[in-house]
């Protein structure tokens, strides 16, 4: 009952991974866009990390720029996450899990990196406890 | 059963027509396939909250190699290539297989999750057969912090791939004996999820240990 009348006014969200299309042909055509832009983005990123083409410094942010690039394609063609106002929740839902991520990776590589650079070395400490 | 008909299927998503109604403020529950839905999404992103912790310790350790080979020796980059494929591919037909489980077509979708489950052996064959030469070649995952690292996080990554093609024959078997229900379609939205998501990881994985790795 409470579901007939959440359709009858339209507030309703869809579940993570469903479709508002639930045409054959259309959702093929989604698949089949998101599996041609992964290819492009993957050949890519392979293209990149062995090319003496471009400018060496820039390839580690190339690659990572290419992979959160499919991370976003495969969300959107296979995943279906869209900003649309049904998928509020699923979408905060992957903005508190990626807020999460950052912290967890961000924070290590910086707070390892600021210990590297003003820990003393490995050796010095050890010729200390003796 | 025409495919107008889902029990997801939407007649006014964005409120266009709603705002004379908008005042009652009483939806009731979501339906079963939402909560489901949202829970099984809240475990992905718990997983890749995990799987993020064994990032920061890679991304911090892949240095410290301990006088052993480091990536750029070690990675054979056409294995991985092929690894990609075979697990971008087997994504795509899981996403056949949902599409053939929604318009309720037996075939089709046994006929997809079958070749989505042969391509993710395939990957799990490769990825096998790498993890043993890296160990006969006398890398393995004890001679350095940065193998450590390594392994454990492609391998958590390939126990999970491991466990999704599990659950996937177990996925199969459930429609072939019970059909289409509405519980099955349910466990077939968070399979379907499992595997999309083990992909995105996937993309994470090739990119920042394998390309980077070999390229610095």
């Amino acid at each position: 009952m409470s579901e007939q009348l959440g359709e009858m006014h339209g507030h309703h969200d869809v579940a993570p991974g469903d479709e508002e299309e639930v045409r054959i042909a259309p959702r093929l055509l989604g698949y089949l866009t998101g599996l041609g832009l992964s290819i492009l983005l993957t050949a890519t990123s392979f293209f990149i990390a062995g090319t003496d083409l471009v400018w060496q410094p820039s390839i580690p942010v190339a690659l990572t720029v290419l992979a959160i690039a499919q991370m976003g394609v495969h969300l959107v063609f296979f995943l279906h996450i869209t900003t649309g106002p049904d998928n509020t929740n699923n979408v905060l839902a992957l903005a508190f899990g990626l807020l999460i991520v950052f912290l967890v990776i961000g924070g290590s590589l910086w707070i390892m990196s600021n210990m590297n650079r003003n820990m003393m070395p490995m050796e010095q400490i050890m010729q200390m406890q003796h | 059963m025409t495919d107008a008909s889902l029990a997801y299927g939407h007649v006014d998503p964005h409120h266009l027509r709603g705002l004379q109604d908008s005042a009652l403020g009483h939806e009731g529950p979501a339906s079963k396939r939402i909560v489901t839905g949202f829970g099984f999404w809240i475990f992905l992103l718990s997983d890749i909250v995990m799987f993020s912790c064994f990032f920061a310790a890679f991304a911090v350790l892949h240095r410290q190699t301990a006088g052993g080979p480091s990536g750029a020796e070690l990675f054979d980059l056409g294995s991985v290539a092929a690894e990609t494929a075979f697990l971008l591919l087997s994504s795509f037909a899981c996403g056949l297989a949902s599409i053939a489980a929604d318009v309720r077509s037996a075939r089709w979708y046994q006929t997809a999750m079958a070749v989505t489950g042969v391509l993710g052996l395939c990957f799990l064959a490769l990825e096998a057969r790498e993890f043993a030469s890296l160990v006969a070649r006398g890398a393995g995952p004890t001679r350095s912090a940065f193998l450590s690292a390594f392994f454990t996080l492609v391998g958590c990554h390939g126990l999970h791939v491991s466990a999704g093609i599990l659950w996937l024959l177990t996925m199969m078997a459930q429609v072939y004996a019970k059909g289409f229900r509405a519980d099955i379609q349910r466990r077939l939205l968070c399979f379907a999820l499992f595997w999309h998501a083990l992909d995105i990881i996937w993309v994470a994985i090739f990119s920042m240990v394998y390309l980077l790795g070999s390229a610095v």
